[in-house]
């Protein structure tokens, strides 16, 4: 299996690592692709898109005209920055921001404020409990009805996944890549 | 002997993981409880790993700071006067107007930064309330304690130091930094100390391979850190936190350089604003360092930016002008 990981901004590093521990935990064999250009997408399983900033991250992909390509991968997991290029419904958006609008989901970006309101807590999830780090984080407050929820933090949804058609999108506002291969796991058996 | 020789029966439980990052607390996230836990070392390291592969503008008025959000920075620096200007002008160099940093922190999206002089904990506290991302403690501002730094740890929003070799980023680290930079030399446009702190650093950590117990002992004792930062620092051939670049960027070749040279990002002060495109150089520079290992475009992006900031030969600066000596 090809996964690649977009290494324009953000934590990049930490996805190569945690999508090859969780690789190794299921026994599957995988080759993890650095994307940075478009030609780096061609004959991808899945695609990554790390934490970062989301307004760089849209730039950079538009500029390096990745968007058409990046559409036509099978599956796609977000997390954080991830998880705001994916969604159809962006909330604080600054004007002229660009997006992937992939997912039927609404979210808001800095739902919880500045960095001194971020936190990190146990989180009980579909896929079990993990650690989760909420940095920065957007909220998702709009599920289309294909979206099944996975996690939730006091009634609202913060990991969420959806299947349109043979296309499967994940999507985090926590960062699991620092703390748990639960959701690389359940990403890299999607379509199997 | 058979016995000893047989080989071992492979266990049907399979290893943990390897740990998914590289900083300081490389254990696995010990457990949390359920409810949220704000300012924890992992909350504020994590936000400067997500702002690795970025670029760090200087901005001193929301005009600036929408200009660089535009251009595709990652976070803006809030400061009143850019770092070539404080070297033009002298004097005392103080934290910002909190009016000045609020406008910034309303007019864009992405992180906010600002700047307190190193020791001066009350205007970290000052800067904390004004709830702005992550503070610099920074040797551009004029000092306002020769002996201690700020303590980090008291505080729950990150902060950044600089560093021009690797025990003066140890010792941060150790005081609670949650990211470094080099200090190079600010407001000059001359990236060369941004390269010679680079090279030592990664050149201090290259040595740490292979020593003996003793031998790191020693080094702990010369560096005044504790010895299992040491340790760590060797296990990971790196810095244990994120590493940035700073002081004297000013073109996009001079960000691809320092990427390449194993930095995570880049911090640049008064190359954008004091170049005669800022709005250009500031699009180019970023897209140089997402696009670090490629020269094709690197020599696009460089095409026509016009004249970079006015620039200084180190040479010319009499040492005691110079910023990176402060606060080692």
């Amino acid at each position: 299996m090809r996964i690649g990981i977009l290494c324009l901004q953000g934590d990049f590093a930490e996805h190569s690592q945690t999508t090859l521990a969780a690789a190794y935990r299921l026994n599957t064999p995988c080759t993890v692709v650095p994307v940075r250009a478009k030609e780096h997408l061609e004959g991808l399983d899945g695609l990554i898109i790390p934490g970062g900033e989301s307004t760089t991250i849209g730039k950079l992909l538009v500029r390096n005209g990745m968007v058409a390509g990046i559409s036509k991968i099978p599956k796609i997991f977000g997390t954080c920055a991830g998880a705001i290029m994916l969604a159809k419904r962006v909330e604080g958006a600054i004007p002229g921001q660009h997006f992937l609008s992939l997912m039927d989901i609404g979210v808001k970006r800095n739902a919880y404020g500045s960095q001194s309101s971020s936190f990190q807590m146990r989180l009980k999830t579909e896929l079990g409990d993990v650690d989760a780090a909420f940095i920065r984080a957007p909220t998702i407050n709009f599920m289309g009805q294909n979206v099944k929820p996975l996690a939730y933090k006091d009634g609202e949804v913060v990991a969420a996944y959806e299947q349109v058609g043979d296309k499967h999108y994940l999507a985090c506002t926590f960062h699991p890549e620092l703390s748990t291969t639960l959701f690389h796991e359940f990403f890299l058996l999607l379509g199997k | 002997m058979a016995k000893f020789m047989a080989k071992k029966k492979p266990s049907k439980q399979k290893p943990a993981p390897r740990v998914p990052m590289h900083r300081a607390a490389a254990q696995p996230m010990r457990e949390q409880p359920t409810s949220p836990v704000f300012g924890s070392f992992e909350v504020k390291s994590g936000l400067a790993q997500m702002l690795k592969g970025g670029v760090i503008m200087d901005v001193v008025n929301s005009a600036q700071a929408r200009i660089a959000e535009d251009a595709g920075a990652c976070a803006v620096m809030a400061l009143e006067r850019v770092p070539s200007d404080i070297r033009k002008e002298g004097g005392v160099a103080r934290m910002s107007d909190p009016t000045m940093i609020k406008d910034i922190i309303s007019a864009v999206s992405i992180p906010v930064m600002a700047k307190c002089r190193i020791g001066h904990f009350a205007e970290a506290q000052i800067l904390q309330a004004l709830n702005v991302d992550f503070i610099d403690e920074s040797e551009v501002l004029t000092p306002a304690d020769e002996q201690f730094h700020i303590n980090k740890h008291n505080f729950t929003v990150p902060f950044v130091c600089g560093a021009r070799n690797l025990g003066e980023a140890l010792r941060r680290i150790h005081e609670g930094a949650a990211m470094m930079r080099t200090k190079g030399e600010a407001g000059t446009g001359n990236i060369v100390e941004a390269v010679r702190h680079i090279r030592s650093i990664n050149s201090s950590i290259a040595s740490l391979a292979n020593k003996r117990n003793i031998e790191y002992a020693n080094l702990a004792k010369e560096m005044r850190v504790p010895y299992e930062l040491v340790i760590t620092t060797a296990k990971l051939g790196r810095l244990p936190v994120v590493n940035f670049a700073a002081g004297g960027i000013a073109t996009p070749a001079d960000a691809s350089l320092c990427m390449q040279l194993g930095c995570d990002g880049v911090f640049v002060g008064s190359g954008i604003f004091k170049s005669s495109d800022p709005e250009r150089r500031a699009e180019a520079i970023v897209n140089a360092v997402a696009n670090y290992a490629d020269a094709n475009v690197l020599a696009s992006v460089s095409e026509g930016l016009g004249e970079p900031m006015h620039s200084l030969d180190i040479k010319d600066i009499p040492p005691n002008q110079r910023l990176s000596h402060r606060g080692v």
